[in-house]
């Protein structure tokens, strides 16, 4: 593996390679020193052309329990503010020494323009609303951890579908790993043509909440201006939210995700974020060891 | 003595397609015929079509005011590289072509660089931004015959109705970019590839509503109107129709429109394949095509729309709208719809000059007729890889086309000769 772009390309041994090194690597987060020479003398750059504090901290919580060395940009106080392009921002970075670039960038296929500018192992910290791979490969962990296998299970995501980054990285990841996956949104938040994803479609969450294992819940974008794309706030709830009456009708051993950060009282009642089946907290403490995973495997691979 | 002698060309006159010398003195084709003796310049047009010179509606020379991304004399290279002899070049310039000093500065830009005619296009509303009409009058006075806010619609029914008025009563053609600015928000085709890819699309929607409110207002009307750039399948119905009821419309499709669809967006998200409006599905592309052989579409034109590498060498969203295509036109035609020599040089030359009025142009050989040709071989395969453009914001660069420009004339003076003859301007 050479790049991680998103998980349409990832077939069902490399995921499973990277949830197999993931599960040693959370072993190695519970030691007292939890950190392992892998990585030493190796530059994991995090480039965040876009605000993000969480998925940030964890890539370089996972560089540096590999003893890699982490370079940090933020656009914030950079040479973009001066009018510097991406281009000359990464070939800069990449001349200091960076050994790989975790890119987060608000534009579609930011991430492979940098891998292609770059020639570095690039790995995708999200792009727009295309694809966040290592979200999905923390939540396939989480949901591995919770029940045993994702394969075989009934996996519904619920949200903003059209917009969403995770939702198109999950809906690869999970169904590549034998789940069923079915999109819950009202049409204007699903993509207009669904051609080539591997899932179902359905607009009546109560419809389908009984068969569910897990239920995956996508944050609402209110900075996006929601009622653009539904009516209210109020309404979104009342239809597509996890109340603690639908939570009440969910089988005992389904499952809640969701990627963070949540919108209390929009897409989860407050009750149900703080239940104990939803693995909100399991999936940031994932996403160290996954994202470990994915640094190892580019940068350290078989021979580290 | 004859100046020049296009030598052993299969000329396409109004009547047939036929091996004969064309003998050029004075600027004007003076003899039609098999062995015309001697001329101080000859090109041997073996194999080739000898045809009226192409005719391009939609160029965007980018002077005044974007100059590092071309300018009229390289646009002008480019053309006549191209088989061009004349363009028009559109009025989204900076300072806009909304009154008769911008558009005679574009003129004049053309006549000092001397390669070929380059006439202006005014703006409909001042400054192109869609409240009041521009100077309509001084613009006409300017020569102008073609109006348009070409890279933004004139999207407010109120000000296309005033203008389809006006222009209307000078005999004027209204020129529409058919994307609703409301639909139009989005990088790419509003689809499967969008959809995968997280991109904001365009639904074709964007084009053909636009479309079909002002075929409305044009019989209310009666003013011509052209719509640029056809890119939707359900635009070609619109136009089939109004057609048949006998509205005054006509239609352009670019070379690219003809050529990819929005799967080339895929993978890479190359912003080479961005531009306004998108690349649609496979079947908008075969409405197209069959569209122009069956004359729905009435020419091609390029939307020659020239950015620097700095400016396309960016993520697919933040790059500008646009590509280049001026050289390579004739033969992303001539590839992708393969029409029959008349067909072709009615889309390419003789409708887009009867568009904007240039009766010097889209003239087949005949005699007492302006020698503006151009001397095009249908059969070669060749692969286009430097460019006359100051940009090279093409997908064609590097892709085997079929089809070549050998030499242009305009004026009977030889502009462009891959032979090496061409005359200094």
């Amino acid at each position: 593996m050479r790049t991680l772009l998103g998980t349409e390309d990832l077939d069902r041994s490399a995921l499973d390679g990277l949830l197999d090194d993931a599960e040693t690597f959370l072993e190695v987060l519970e030691r007292p020193i939890p950190k392992v020479p892998a990585l030493r003398g190796r530059t994991v750059a995090t480039m965040f052309f876009e605000p993000s504090t969480r998925t940030r901290l964890s890539f370089e919580r996972a560089a540096k329990a590999l003893s890699a060395d982490t370079l940090s940009f933020s656009p914030g106080t950079s040479s973009l503010s001066k009018g510097e392009s991406l281009k000359d921002t990464v070939q800069t970075i990449a001349a200091m020494g960076a050994d790989l670039m975790v890119v987060r960038h608000r534009a579609v296929g930011a991430p492979a323009r940098v891998a292609e500018w770059t020639g570095l192992p690039v790995v995708n910290g999200g792009d727009g609303a295309h694809q966040h791979p290592t979200q999905a490969l923390l939540d396939a962990l989480t949901i591995r951890r919770a029940r045993g296998t994702v394969e075989g299970l009934r996996i519904g995501i619920v949200g903003d579908i059209a917009h969403s980054r995770v939702a198109r990285s999950d809906v690869f990841a999970f169904a590549t790993l034998g789940a069923e996956v079915t999109l819950i949104a009202p049409r204007t938040l699903l993509p207009v043509d669904l051609t080539g994803w591997p899932c179902d479609v359905s607009t009546d969450l109560d419809a389908v909440l009984g068969d569910l294992d897990v239920v995956y819940l996508l944050r609402v974008q209110t900075e996006r201006g929601g009622a653009s794309v539904f009516p209210s706030l109020r309404e979104y709830l009342r239809r597509f939210g996890l109340t603690r009456e639908r939570f009440a009708r969910l089988r005992p051993d389904t499952v809640v995700l969701h990627p963070g950060p949540m919108n209390r009282g929009v897409e989860i009642e407050a009750a149900v974020a703080d239940d104990p089946r939803a693995l909100v907290l399991d999936q940031v403490t994932n996403g160290v060891a996954a994202r470990m995973a994915v640094l190892f495997q580019l940068l350290g691979g078989a021979d580290a | 003595m004859l100046d020049l002698v296009l030598r052993g060309g299969r000329v396409v006159t109004d009547s047939s397609v036929a091996v004969v010398d064309v003998g050029i003195a004075g600027g004007e084709i003076v003899a039609l015929g098999g062995h015309l003796g001697e001329a101080a310049t000859e090109i041997d047009c073996s194999g080739a079509l000898v045809g009226p010179g192409f005719v391009d509606v939609h160029t965007h020379v980018r002077e005044p005011g974007q100059e590092w991304k071309e300018d009229v004399a390289s646009a002008s290279r480019a053309a006549v590289a191209g088989g061009y002899t004349a363009i028009v070049a559109m009025p989204n310039t900076d300072p806009a072509i909304d009154s008769s000093p911008i558009a005679r500065f574009v003129v004049e830009r053309g006549s000092e660089v001397g390669l070929l005619d380059v006439v202006a296009a005014g703006a409909i509303t001042a400054g192109r931004h869609g409240t009041r009409l521009a100077h309509l009058d001084d613009l006409w006075d300017a020569g102008v015959r073609l109006f348009t806010d070409d890279g933004d619609a004139v999207a407010d029914a109120a000000m296309m109705r005033r203008a389809l008025e006006y222009i209307g009563d000078r005999g004027g053609v209204l020129a529409q970019h058919a994307v609703d600015p409301s639909l139009g928000a989005g990088a790419m085709h509003e689809g499967w590839v969008s959809s995968r890819l997280g991109l904001t699309g365009i639904p074709a929607v964007a084009e053909t509503t636009i479309v079909a409110r002002d075929l409305l207002l044009v019989a209310e009307t009666g003013c011509r109107y052209h719509v640029q750039h056809v890119a939707a399948a359900g635009t070609v119905e619109l136009i089939a129709s109004a057609k048949d009821r006998g509205l005054p419309v006509t239609a352009e499709v670019t070379p690219h429109h003809l050529t990819f669809d929005h799967t080339a967006v895929l993978g890479t998200t190359d912003p080479v394949y961005k531009m306004m409006p998108p690349l649609r599905e496979p079947d908008d592309v075969a409405a197209l095509r069959d569209a122009l052989r069956a004359g729905v579409l009435d020419m091609v034109a390029t939307d020659h729309a020239p950015h620097a590498d700095h400016e396309k060498d960016v993520p697919f969203e933040e790059a500008p709208n646009g590509v280049t295509g001026l050289e390579w036109a004739a033969a992303a035609v001539n590839t992708a719809t393969a029409l029959d020599e008349r067909s072709f040089f009615e889309a390419m030359s003789a409708a887009p000059a009867r568009l904007v009025g240039l009766t010097d142009h889209g003239r087949y050989p005949a005699v007492g007729v302006p020698a503006n040709l151009v001397v095009f071989d249908p059969t070669v395969t060749w692969v286009p890889s430097e460019t006359m453009s100051r940009s090279q914001n093409s997908p064609y660069l590097g892709r085997p086309l079929t089809g070549a420009v050998r030499a242009t004339v305009v004026d009977g003076r030889v502009v462009w000769d891959t032979g090496g003859g061409a005359d200094a301007p």
